[in-house]
């Protein structure tokens, strides 16, 4: 197959209570729980989504990175065909938790709806596209660790095969107040060369 | 030039079959897995499901190792994938992926406090993986209930690109309390066994299952050709379809695109049909849209239940039988069409050529798959 080039547009990391957009700290404040860290950076990049609060963490993990890295590129009126391709370790295992403990006492039994449906890791994908109108090739993956090669394989055929003009790629990963959020925008230019080592690189930075 | 894509192998565990052979056979016959359980571990009131016995996985597991240290997921998988291996005698390197399918994996684990790890997925890959000797980091698709059959587009993807050789998939989820009272909390559970596209369906039945399948790019013993896929999201509800079945319409119509075919060339569609009111409108809608209402079309829930994460590539298995044996089966649970759009509904096992066969399937999350298969001469 002929290999077009590819380069990160832009990318984001969000970790320790601290947003890192394109390698620049955007927003960072003292030690908190994820719920007040969230709402803060919510409120931080005047986001006004009140849907926002509805989601589990995961998926307001993962909102928060495609809301920095989509909103300037984002035109309503005109469609985009930016696919998402997502992976993380823990699933949406810490929704499962959430879940199993509102059913494992038949004394205390409250099986809930709304937090059923975020027990799956692709909701969040669902959560970006609605709020970005992206009709678009989604999948998600699970790996031990961000798996630099098979997300550019994958990105990379997504784009040579016309099936997307750019890729939204993401490693978004939590459990139990633990996270970290890894995106980057795959498209036809940019400032780094879309591989493996230059992957590497800026998920360890 | 881009790879042509085959499968080559398919295997199926299942309530009524540990072979493709014994369920084909089943479906030719009418024979449902869907059984009324007593189970109150499982949920407080009778409850249908697709159920595989304990008894017949542990004595069929015990012919394939006497190791016992296996959760009942990881037997069913492991026996979806044993024969293939065995049969495919394809050598195990870095050009050979290993891609495992599921939406909740062992998530019975938590039922023990302080059990989580087990609950890990690509712990449950390791598992398998190492138990076959796969070289290659396993990947996991999770994809709601679009999984197993995003799984055979994901590996056609790799194999067309040049990334492997060979890919094998294996699919599978297990009926829990977890599920039972998810989709009973969404008032998503038949009273009955479920009724794919008929005027009085009221929801799902769940079920359990395991497949697998070889994809490669030989076409030396392909039983079917991959010539098209697409997942397009509705980007339009998290818990429930698009009223217009945008993300499937657009999802078929990608892969139409990419085979270069019409979609009056289709023979026949293995569909998605949960029997949830939603659902099945949805894909009588998104069916019309693309000129398809005429192509005979089932659902094979009415057999297995929901099976989920196994699902997508469980019917892809079925279906690829029907196109090798040109057969048409029975809708089972259908009687009289309840959709506002006009859908060709197969209502008894027939003789049918077919040459090009569609199989779709739709989630939470907004996720929808479609993937084109061609009879290979």
């Amino acid at each position: 197959m002929v290999t077009n080039k590819t380069y990160i547009e832009s990318f984001c990391t969000i970790q320790n209570n601290e947003v890192v957009l394109n390698g620049e700290s955007v927003f960072k404040i003292d030690s908190t729980a994820f719920a007040d860290f969230s709402k803060k950076a919510y409120q931080h990049f005047d986001i006004n989504y009140p849907k926002f609060f509805k989601m589990d963490s995961l998926s307001k993990l993962a909102f928060l990175g495609a809301e920095l890295l989509l909103k300037a590129d984002n035109d309503p009126l005109v469609e985009n065909n930016t696919a998402l391709v997502f992976s993380n370790k823990s699933s949406s295992l810490d929704t499962d938790v959430k879940y199993q403990k509102s059913i494992s006492d038949k004394e205390n039994y409250f099986p809930s709806p709304a937090v059923f449906v975020y027990t799956l890791p692709n909701i969040c994908l669902g959560e970006i596209s609605i709020r970005h109108q992206l009709k678009s090739e989604n999948s998600f993956y699970i790996f031990a660790d961000f798996n630099p090669v098979f997300m550019e394989q994958y990105a990379n055929l997504l784009l040579e095969t016309k099936k997307a003009d750019k890729v939204l790629c993401g490693w978004v990963e939590y459990y139990n107040e633990e996270y970290t959020a890894f995106l980057y925008l795959v498209g036809k230019q940019g400032d780094f060369m879309h591989n493996e080592q230059t992957l590497k690189k800026l998920y360890n930075n | 030039m881009i790879k042509e894509v085959y499968i080559t192998e398919t295997n199926c565990i299942t309530p009524i079959g540990f072979d493709v052979a014994t369920n084909i056979k089943n479906i030719g016959d009418v024979v449902s897995g869907i059984q009324l359980h007593h189970n109150s571990l499982l949920m407080k009131t009778p409850f249908y499901a697709s159920i595989i016995k304990d008894a017949d996985l542990d004595l069929a597991f015990a012919k394939v190792t006497p190791a016992t240290h296996y959760s009942r997921l990881e037997k069913m998988m492991i026996l979806a994938l044993e024969p293939i291996l065995k049969k495919a005698k394809i050598v195990l390197n870095e050009r050979t992926a290993f891609i495992l399918s599921t939406t909740k994996g062992n998530i019975t684990a938590l039922e023990n406090q302080n059990a989580v790890e087990p609950a890990y997925l690509h712990l449950l890959a390791k598992t398998i993986a190492d138990f076959f000797e796969f070289k290659t980091e396993p990947i996991v698709v999770s994809n709601a209930c679009v999984s197993g059959v995003l799984s055979v587009s994901v590996a056609k993807r790799l194999v067309q690109s040049g990334a492997y050789d060979n890919v094998f998939i294996v699919a599978g989820d297990e009926v829990s309390a977890f599920v039972l009272s998810g989709f009973n909390s969404f008032q998503a559970m038949s009273d009955l066994p479920c009724k794919p596209y008929s005027l009085n369906r009221t929801g799902v039945t769940l079920g359990e299952a395991a497949a697998a399948v070889l994809v490669s790019k030989d076409k030396e013993n392909a039983k079917i050709k991959i010539i098209g896929d697409g997942s397009i999201n509705d980007a339009n509800h998290i818990s429930g379809p698009s009223r217009t079945g945008e993300g499937l319409f657009r999802s078929i119509e990608s892969a139409l695109a990419e085979a270069q075919i019409n979609s009056n060339q289709v023979d026949y569609i293995s569909a998605h049909g949960t029997a949830t009111p939603f659902n099945d409108e949805m894909e009588a809608i998104a069916l019309n849209r693309l000129g398809l209402e005429k192509v005979p079309v089932n659902s094979l829930k009415g057999f297995y239940g929901h099976t989920l994460g196994a699902s997508g590539l469980l019917e892809t298995v079925i279906g690829i039988q029907s196109v090798l044996e040109n057969k048409l089966f029975v809708s089972l649970g259908f009687d009289t069409l309840g959709v506002s759009q006009s859908i060709n509904v197969i209502e008894k096992n027939e003789n049918k050529s077919i040459h090009y066969f569609l199989k779709t399937a739709s989630g939470f999350g907004g996720c929808n798959t479609a993937v084109l298969f061609e009879k290979v001469n």
